[in-house]
């Protein structure tokens, strides 16, 4: 009895071959690529490191305003500003290989064959633990149709970066489609080894007084806490529609938000807007869930993933 | 830089919408350079979900309890109430439970000792030249250039000129000092002292209009900017700038957390910098 109480409980998981301490990293575009975090929290303490979004050119992002704070959450057109492959090889790897903790990059391009080149590229850097691909980007060779808006493109993108990519691939699904489980169904069949969801929902404001949109891009990405519900949804819809493991993203603050996307069956999570709240939210969230388990008497985190009575 | 999770000392009007807040703040003084900034966070609600921005004004010592007692250290932001997050600020008192993430960015350069030093504020621009006129009147003379749109915008004079600073004030409306803007002012103090350095912070129209003269006249120009901000570390990327030299071939966006706050006018792209930021008085924070 003694001893039971006192072991800790494991908060360990394993997402397409990628082993984390535990199942909190954050979310792409939030976390810059680590390094902006390292003096307010612990980056070995977390269960991977996901990259701000990577193109094969640097890209230059948006005009501003590229933020605008809504009711319990943001919008952003941030424009994927980004140093490109070869920047981020020579200004930023260097400090990540340092890192006790995977590394997962998270990449994008504007056609097929960028998105392939990348992939390529990817494959040869031994320090990456996996990719997580960005399908939410228009193609600008087919009219500029995002890719993950239609399960035929997304399932095209996806069988090309996995012909070239010899690491893990995690496809980021969009939520602004119809029905999520379907374009989940065409990654997986497609080759992706996980799934991770959701990224932002398209929204728009406006400033009353000056009647203008409040981002310069006038529509952008919906994140925070107003989405949480809305992503608990879609992951339960698609952990129900494939196989693979999936990564749930959206809104999580705390310990518990984190909690009902494991309960509905996410492997692993992700944290976004809370990091600009709060820098060290992960560590928070992460202590949260051990003092779970062990409130609860569980011994092993992967015993509460799809543990939804119904 | 570190995240404060402390307390509120004191929250008072100042003036009509401008406030006062100091805040408990052990060992911030030993980091903070002048013209850094902290994003502050109501650890009471939730109303608003992200942190806000705000120049340091000053830092200071709380007298001692009792004796043996080391005094308290706190530092002080002056903000005026625009919008959500400040409304939500201006209702919170002595105790309550606040974050302060900081000392954040880049500071001013203190620049060659002995030439005069012109500092140009405009409204709650003032905050982030305090710390810079404490230590700049250790080497040289200092003049601060004040203004604003009515009485009520100028803030915290008196205690510039404790601290031997020279002080000039304009109203729009002349209620206040001289009737004008300030960047008259500006004109007439370079034509006295034309090696000066000029740091400046306020309205864009106003630190576009000090840019122009002090481009004209090859004099040395340090701005400190405002910008909508997420994180206030680099990650988000909300608040850039264009950086001199920038197109959409060459992107050159700084980071007005994490490469300014504080720039060297040389440092951006003054062609493009007003049209698309709101600053001060601009943004809705």
């Amino acid at each position: 009895m003694m001893d039971s109480r006192k072991k800790r409980p494991s908060l360990a998981v394993e997402i397409a071959g990628i082993k984390m301490k535990n199942p909190v990293m954050p979310a792409s575009g939030t976390f810059g690529y680590g390094e902006e975090y390292a003096g307010y929290l612990d980056l070995e303490g977390l269960g991977a490191i996901v990259t701000k979004g990577l193109s094969l050119k640097p890209k230059a992002g948006n005009p501003t305003p590229r933020i605008a704070e809504t009711t319990s959450g943001m919008l952003n057109a941030i424009g994927l500003q980004n140093v490109g492959i070869d920047g981020f090889i020579e200004y930023k790897l260097p400090f990540l290989r340092e890192v006790n903790t995977p590394v997962i990059i998270n990449f994008f391009g504007n056609t097929l064959e960028e998105y392939g080149e990348v992939a390529q590229r990817l494959s040869d850097i031994p320090e990456i633990a996996g990719v997580e691909l960005n399908i939410s980007c228009p193609n600008v060779k087919q009219g500029g149709i995002v890719f993950g808006t239609d399960p035929v493109c997304a399932h095209e993108v996806v069988a090309h970066v996995r012909k070239y990519l010899k690491k893990p691939l995690i496809a980021k699904l969009t939520p602004n489609v119809t029905d999520i489980a379907v374009v989940a169904r065409a990654v997986e069949e497609a080759g992706a080894d996980a799934i991770s969801c959701i990224n932002t929902i398209t929204g728009m404001a406006v400033d009353v007084r000056t009647r203008r949109p409040r981002l310069a891009n006038r529509t952008g990405g919906l994140s925070g806490p107003a989405i949480r519900p809305i992503a608990v949804r879609m992951v339960h819809q698609v952990v129900q529609a494939v196989k693979v493991p999936v990564i749930g993203i959206g809104g999580i603050v705390e310990a518990a938000d984190a909690l009902e996307f494991l309960i509905v069956g996410a492997s692993a999570v992700q944290v976004g807007t809370a990091n600009f709240v709060d820098p060290s939210a992960m560590a928070d969230i992460i202590a949260g869930l051990e003092k779970f388990l062990v409130e609860e008497g569980i011994e092993d985190i992967r015993e509460l993933i799809g543990s939804l009575e119904l | 830089m570190k995240n404060f999770k402390t307390i509120i000392l004191s929250n008072q009007e100042l003036s009509p919408g401008y406030y006062r807040m100091r805040i408990l703040a052990p060992g911030f003084g030993a980091m903070a350079r002048p013209g850094q900034f902290i994003m502050f966070r109501s650890r009471m609600s939730h109303p608003s979900l992200l942190r806000r921005p705000f120049g340091i004004f000053r830092i200071g010592h709380l007298p001692p309890d009792c004796e043996g007692q080391p005094p308290k250290e706190y530092l002080e932001i002056l903000y005026k109430v625009v919008g959500r997050g400040t409304s939500v600020m201006q209702e919170l008192h002595q105790g309550d439970r606040v974050e302060v993430l900081g000392p954040l960015g880049r500071g001013f350069d203190a620049g060659q000792p002995g030439e005069e030093k012109i500092l140009v504020g405009g409204g709650i621009g003032l905050v982030p030249l305090y710390m810079l006129a404490e230590e700049l009147m250790r080497t040289s003379p200092v003049r601060l250039l004040m203004g604003g749109r009515t009485r009520d915008d100028i803030l915290a004079v008196t205690e510039f000129e404790r601290l031997g600073v020279k002080t000039y004030v304009s109203t729009d409306d002349g209620s206040l000092g001289e009737e004008g803007f300030v960047t008259e002012a500006l004109v007439r103090a370079l034509e006295n002292s034309p090696a000066a350095t000029v740091y400046a912070c306020g309205p864009m129209p106003m630190i576009e209009a000090v840019y122009q003269i002090c481009a004209s006249r090859g004099v040395g120009l340090q701005v400190s900017l405002e910008a909508l901000m997420a994180c206030g570390v680099g990650a988000c990327l909300g608040c850039v700038v264009k950086g001199a030299g920038h197109s959409d071939q060459t992107p050159r966006y700084l980071c007005t957390c994490k490469e300014g706050p504080v720039f060297r006018a040389e440092q951006l792209d003054w062609s493009r910098l007003g049209e698309e930021n709101g600053y001060c008085e601009g943004c809705k924070s």
